[in-house]
């Protein structure tokens, strides 16, 4: 089967009007991943309509703010909550947000590279 | 207005064999919502990238969970090979295909075991889980370990089954086929268990979809989605095709697992009578550059490998989305509005796997 595996980078300016037009074209919303860049973070947001699979990446600074997507796809929330507490990408009005207590571990931002 | 109470379930709960924890929100004994919360098992293995190499590494994914054992050393090593792009032997798509369908026999039954239990139905609980150890046996007979396999690599597979082993396998799975029919017809003509199933939990198809429902909880709310439709592997040589159910309550979860145990029974003959001969590896040269989201089915559903190299032997980064994390949302959704003494059966026909999304 033909079918598409693409990751298309994006600014932060696009970020939210991209996450709304996949919304509105149906697509769903499979994965959101964080990876320690150098200086910040890189996001991918993974959508798949049908088989299709495109990956929104978005890259932001250590201290930047990303708006969360929960308002536009609600289960969001697992993943968001997940790159917040462990990587501590600032992501903000996650609903619900668990304030890094997702996983009760004891090391803040385990997951974020160490200098 | 009736009077609003939290009920804690969980983390330690007879139905569930794994830790994670809801607060009810009750009014009288009906759910109007659920708060879930994990993380009472969390190991942080994505980050054990910075300490093992990549062929390492295949060793820790497989054992990322005991039942999707098989399957997480698959998704890795097929992300590490689109990265570097490895061509692996036919034979070793073929073999990798078996063990992955004998993986989701093992898993389903083991599912169909627990749900027997939560219902109170020991004797069909037993005969389910008994069934389970012939596979078990098979795994130990055709991989050398019943629950963790290792059987895959960066480049192929690890162990290779010789036509002795196959023609075995061949008649094990002849004989669960036709133990399994009754069991089958228990679960759904059996009047304790309709009354149990039907019409609870029910998911719409459209909320399926935009909540993110994967594996047989998307496909039992009428979406055909399977991820071996994509045709990796082996699979692109294979008949396989979703297998759906349109009510999309706990009911139809059960058939559709039901009904893949079948399909699993007829990809293992097709992909043993197909079977190529060859090797069952490549050499591996150099360090994986670059990056690629992998999907393949697992018994509960899709599960997504990241990878990131940067051409040394360590990567940047690996990820799994397990297919739980996907079917939490849902079942959040799920549980409301419905009674309290529902509530096991609804949170075990996602078939969650903790260890997975505690990775």
């Amino acid at each position: 089967m033909e079918y598409k595996n693409e990751i298309r980078k994006i600014t932060a300016a696009e970020f939210f009007p991209a996450v709304v037009h996949m919304k509105t074209e149906n697509w769903r919303l499979v994965q959101i991943c964080a990876t320690c860049i150098e200086g910040g973070y890189e996001m991918s947001y993974s959508f798949c309509l049908r088989y299709d699979m495109v990956t929104l990446r978005l890259e932001v600074a250590e201290d930047e703010e990303v708006a969360s997507i929960t308002q536009i796809y609600p289960c969001a929330f697992i993943q968001e909550n997940e790159a917040e507490e462990l990587f501590g990408v600032k992501i903000k009005t996650i609903k619900p947000d668990y304030k890094d207590k997702l996983y009760r571990i004891d090391v803040e931002t385990p997951f974020k590279k160490k200098e | 207005m009736a009077k609003r109470s939290i009920v804690p379930f969980g983390p330690q709960h007879p139905v569930l064999p794994e830790p994670v924890h809801l607060d009810l929100v009750l009014e009288d004994e009906t759910v109007v919502q659920a708060v879930p919360s994990i993380g009472y098992i969390h190991r942080g293995l994505e980050k054990l990238v910075d300490k093992r190499d990549f062929k390492q590494y295949t060793y820790i994914a497989e054992r990322i969970c005991g039942i999707c054992s098989c399957g997480h050393g698959l998704g890795y090593c097929m992300a590490v090979e689109e990265v570097m792009g490895i061509e692996v032997p036919e034979r070793a798509n073929y073999l990798r295909a078996i063990w992955v369908e004998m993986s989701r026999i093992h898993s389903h039954l083991l599912w169909l075991g627990l749900l027997a239990d939560a219902m109170g139905f020991e004797s069909l609980f037993m005969e389910s889980w008994r069934l389970r150890e012939k596979i078990l046996d098979m795994f130990d007979e055709t991989a050398g370990g019943r629950i963790i396999h290792s059987v895959n690599q960066v480049g192929g597979v690890q162990k290779d089954m010789d036509a002795t082993m196959l023609n075995h396998l061949l008649e094990a799975v002849k004989d669960i086929e036709s133990d399994i029919k009754p069991v089958v017809n228990t679960f759904l003509q059996d009047y304790t268990v309709q009354s149990r199933l039907k019409g609870a939990g029910v998911l719409k198809k459209d909320d399926a979809v935009t909540l993110g429902a994967v594996g047989p909880m998307l496909r039992a709310s009428g979406v055909e989605y399977d991820v071996r439709m994509l045709g990796y592997g082996a699979y692109k040589d294979l008949t396989v095709a979703p297998i759906t159910s349109t009510d999309g309550d706990c009911y139809g979860r059960c058939e559709v697992r039901l009904k893949e145990l079948f399909q699993s029974f007829d990809l293992i003959r097709e992909a043993i009578g197909k079977i190529p001969s060859g090797d069952i590896n490549v050499p591996v040269k150099g360090n994986p550059n670059g990056e690629y989201f992998m999907r393949i089915e697992q018994p509960r559903g899709e599960a997504i490998y990241y990878v990131k190299g940067n051409g040394t032997k360590y990567l940047d980064r690996f990820r799994l989305r397990t297919p739980t994390t996907s079917n939490i949302p849902p079942m959040v959704e799920i549980l409301k509005g419905c009674q309290l003494a529902d509530v096991p059966i609804l949170i075990l026909t996602i078939d969650p796997c903790v260890s997975c999304t505690e990775r």
